[in-house]
């Protein structure tokens, strides 16, 4: 391409800010598809176990707790369901952030602030999940 | 930009209209504004003949030839072809030269209203007259032109008609700006590349014989691009050409995620 065409490319308009050029929209709008299947399955199921299975709520104390997180497999569903829910639902706000906050500084403290919160509840979740320690009471 | 007022100024002398064999009196409501000497939008209503067979921008030019020839808006051809016209009527954005009075009447007796605001989300800069320079930037952003590298070919470039059909429906866009004022997220983020840009760029991005959808594609992937996207279908609704403008974007989104166009 010679040097004439490249300054015809947009005559005129506004300067638009360059591109990034990574894939980071991509993959969180690809993250919120397959965290939402999912956050199907695990959100319901988990409804399922402590609401309707057996005799629903009125079942759940500290032991039955302890029961559960003694299996490495609730563990788990546990600790994917915390991850995808923060991720997830943070996404999502960041989006709404984006879209609603009128001036750069408001949306840059509400993200702060979001990013925040989901790391401190990340880690206090997968703390318990992970120290949980069944003979606190005894 | 303001939210209209609910309060109407008074009523306007529309005697010197004519008013032809089988027309009925219509109200039309206009969201009007001189920057001159109004802060804020407001709506004036006049009472116009109408034939149920005219359109909306014949009231319009009704209304400026007899009756205020202060009040503004685009037009240009007045069939549907040239995009000059989109306006909000009743709420929806639709081209006031094809949108026919007979379909806007009110149920039974009552009197019809049409309301005509200017569409959303860009600077109303007199009466249905907005600066649509952020639009055409983002059409320009994304190089709606052929770009092909090398020798140009001696003859025509040859394309399969299950080529063209592949981008045959983003062909019809008039660049009206229907469906990228009809968008939520261009209303809040005026940054947004917006559906029209995106249907632009999905007519070359398909097109068999241009080089450039690696270009326009990396443009569209970035934080203003088509991620943007919450398929709420209001540009589908708006397009008066009736092109799939979400499916135009999703089809981008695809052609992103697998890398292939």
């Amino acid at each position: 391409m010679s040097a004439e065409s490249l300054t015809l490319d947009k005559p005129r308009s506004p300067r638009r800010p360059a591109a990034r050029r990574n894939n980071f929209e991509l993959y969180s709008w690809l993250f919120m598809r397959l965290s939402g299947l999912a956050l199907v399955v695990l959100v319901l199921g988990h409804l399922f176990i402590m609401n309707i299975l057996d005799d629903g709520v009125h079942r759940i104390n500290f032991a039955f707790v302890a029961g559960r997180w003694a299996s490495p497999f609730w563990q788990f569903w546990d600790l994917a369901m915390l991850w995808l829910a923060q991720l997830h639902g943070g996404n999502g706000m960041r989006t709404i952030i984006e879209d609603y906050a009128r001036k750069d500084t408001t949306r840059f403290w509400l993200k702060m602030l979001l990013y925040a919160s989901i790391a401190l509840i990340l880690a206090v979740g997968t703390l318990v999940i992970f120290t949980f320690d069944p003979n606190i009471a005894g | 930009m303001a939210s209209p007022t609910p309060t109407d100024t008074a009523a306007h002398d529309t005697s010197q209209i004519p008013a032809p064999e089988g027309s009925i009196t219509v109200t039309v409501r206009v969201l009007r504004f001189n920057p001159e000497f109004d802060d804020e939008p407001h709506w004036e209503s006049y009472d116009v003949p109408a034939l149920p067979t005219d359109r909306v921008l014949n009231l319009l030019i009704n209304i400026k030839s007899y009756v205020d020839g202060t009040l503004s808006f685009r037009r240009s051809c007045a069939h549907g072809i040239c995009g000059s016209d989109a306006m909000q009527i009743n709420g929806v954005n639709r081209l006031a030269c094809k949108v026919l009075i007979k379909d806007l009447l009110a149920k039974g007796n009552k009197r019809t209203t049409i309301s005509v605001a200017p569409i959303k989300g860009l600077p109303q800069m007199k009466d249905l007259y907005v600066d649509m320079e952020p639009f055409f930037e983002a059409f320009k952003a994304v190089k709606p032109y052929l770009i092909a590298y090398g020798n140009e070919p001696t003859h025509e470039r040859i394309q399969s008609q299950a080529d063209r059909e592949r981008f045959d429906d983003t062909t019809k866009c008039i660049l009206c700006a229907c469906c990228t004022t009809s968008c939520p997220v261009f209303w809040s983020d005026g940054s947004y590349f917006g559906p029209a840009a995106i249907v632009n760029a999905h007519r070359f991005i398909f097109d068999s014989r241009d080089e450039g959808s690696e270009e326009r594609l990396d443009i569209l992937n970035d934080t203003e691009g088509v991620w943007r996207c919450r398929t709420t279908f209001n540009c589908t609704d708006a397009c008066p050409r009736g092109i799939q403008v979400t499916k135009a974007i999703q089809e981008v989104k695809q052609a992103l995620l697998f890398k292939r166009v």
